[in-house]
């Protein structure tokens, strides 16, 4: 009984080799932008170098480094949130026809609200603290986890459904054993979207009023034409969304250890 | 009927009373699809006796999986009953007394072999320490050993229906219901799997009633065939095969099996004519 082994890794020449094609891009682009600056003597408030970018971001690093803690904590607050509000919302849209007829087009219409529009509102409503931007981030990450978690959970295969029938499984049982595992994959795609778009929102929270977090600091460097200080922000900030985008990643991978195998 | 502790897994199953298994009497059913009503059995009626293996047989539409659905508890028939053991029972209490499998082998993509296979037992609610430990010890006679840890990704198709088989085993029920579970093997592991499930059965007896398409497989494994006709209507034809189970391959080629082949292809309307025996 021997049979042939499936290799679910690649190998690391081909890993590294998918991170070297973007990342050799990426400098690639740096490096013209550094030359084209110095070449044509741009104004620095204008369009600042790399290099410039990188001395502001290293001078400013204390200040940097305590409002990206701010906008950080505003961004896992509201996520966890609007993933705590999400997943028992999503259950119960894909329970029971009655949630799902009155919350349904309820929480597609918030879709078409802009979000934005809604910030100088939560500012009256919470104050200039941390709070506003918490709201903003949840309302904003909470539509594409919903929506992916319910189709995950409609995903589930209906014949394995009637096998578990047939076995005498109860309700509770074919939600616990096929419905949960097969809406990971959805839910886990939808939490990634979700991730992204929160830390847009925890910016446009500060955007609108606040007295720390990097949106913070980007409206005050711009405001004084510390175009370098904007782009050294906004650096951090692009770092912070990948790594938290990685980090869901991450789990999703230890959650479902079984996907490496499974050839799409 | 209730589904048999695991431990007498290996025993078989205990005769309590004399009436058949199960008893299909007069079932009709009809779908209905986007307002149109569409008959797929009319007046279907035989019986199954304890560790009789019957196949059934017959032109695609010809309701062969619906009544399995039926029996399963599923769904609840338009007019007709099924009876366990001489007792008439409704659709809700049938679940939970049958052991299904299907063409696809159903596996959950998320669990290992092992905890495939154990799917029935902890459904039925035995601890999952003890249904592994259970299941493990069946895993060498499915051609399985050293497989547990596999996600079915890894399995190849034959392995992955062996998995499934064996769910079916461990549920413990007496009756299964198998609905082409070779269609989806090519032939060479189709066979294989075919001689496999038949000294399976010799060691572990159990009720059983296969859909088919195949004719061959169908004469091969059964005591009975019944084959259903294309318009819904009753039974329309029993073959009886009086060979004991287990069969050797050779058995395909006697003339009693290529007789029986032709008769029933003749009553499927494959050939014009019998040929004469």
């Amino acid at each position: 009984m021997i049979e042939d082994e499936l290799l679910p890794a690649e190998s690391w020449l081909t890993r590294i080799g998918r991170w070297l094609l973007p990342a050799g891009l990426i400098a690639l682009m740096l490096l013209a932008w550094e030359i084209w600056v110095r070449v044509r003597d741009t104004p620095r408030w204008y369009l600042p170098a790399p290099s410039a970018i990188w001395r502001a971001l290293i001078d400013h690093w204390g200040s940097i480094r305590s409002d990206a803690w701010v906008t950080l904590q505003e961004v896992l607050v509201g996520f966890g949130a609007a993933v705590l509000v999400a997943v028992p919302v999503a259950i119960a849209i894909e329970r029971f026809t009655i949630v799902e007829r009155a919350l349904y087009p309820i929480v597609v219409a918030t879709q078409a609200i802009p979000l934005v529009a809604l910030a100088p509102l939560l500012l009256i409503w919470f104050g200039h603290g941390i709070m506003p931007k918490v709201v903003m981030v949840a309302l904003i990450s909470f539509f594409p986890i919903v929506v992916s978690l319910v189709d995950g959970l409609r995903s589930a295969d209906r014949e394995t459904l009637d096998l578990l029938r047939t076995m005498g499984a109860s309700g509770w049982q074919r939600f616990k054993l096929v419905q949960v595992p097969s809406a990971l994959p959805s839910f886990f795609s939808g939490a990634k979207i979700g991730m992204a778009i929160a830390v847009i929102g925890a910016v446009i929270g500060e955007s609108a009023g606040s007295r720390a977090g990097l949106g913070h600091a980007i409206s005050l460097a711009s405001a004084s034409l510390k175009t370098d200080l904007v782009f050294a922000c906004v650096l951090v900030l692009a770092v912070m969304a990948i790594g938290l985008f990685a980090l869901i990643a991450l789990i999703e991978r230890l959650a479902m250890p079984w996907r490496a195998w499974v050839v799409e | 009927m209730t589904a048999l502790p695991p431990e007498d897994v290996s025993r078989g199953p205990i005769v309590t009373n004399d009436s058949p298994l199960l008893t299909v009497d007069g079932v009709s059913a009809t779908f209905v699809e986007q307002r149109h009503r569409l008959p797929v059995l009319r007046d279907i009626a035989f019986g199954l006796q304890r560790n009789e293996f019957v196949s059934l047989i017959g032109p695609s539409g010809s309701g062969k999986t619906t009544l399995l659905d039926i029996i399963a508890g599923l769904w609840t028939p338009d007019s007709g009953q099924i009876l366990l053991d001489g007792i008439p029972t409704t659709a809700a209490e049938r679940l939970g007394t049958s052991a299904y499998m299907h063409q696809r082998d159903l596996l959950l993509p998320w669990r290992n072999a092992l905890d495939n296979a154990v799917l029935g037992l902890e459904v039925q609610g035995v601890a999952k320490s003890r249904a592994r430990a259970i299941a493990r010890e069946r895993f060498p006679a499915f051609g399985l050993q050293g497989f547990e840890d596999r996600y079915p990704a890894q399995l190849s198709g034959g392995m992955r229906q062996r998995v499934a088989f064996l769910r079916t085993m461990l549920s413990g029920q007496e009756l299964l219901l198998l609905d082409e579970p070779f269609g989806a093997l090519d032939a060479m592991t189709r066979a294989t799997s075919q001689n496999w499930l038949q000294e399976l059965l010799a060691e572990l007896p159990r009720s059983a009633l296969l859909v088919t398409h195949d004719v061959e497989e169908a004469i091969f494994l059964s005591d009975r065939i019944l084959v259903l006709s294309a318009r819904p209507g009753p039974v329309q034809y029993i073959e009886t095969i009086d060979t004991p189970r287990p069969r050797s391959r050779g058995f395909l080629a006697s003339p009693e099996f290529l007789a029986m082949r032709s008769r029933l292809l003749g009553e499927l309307g494959l050939i014009d004519e019998p040929v004469p025996s």
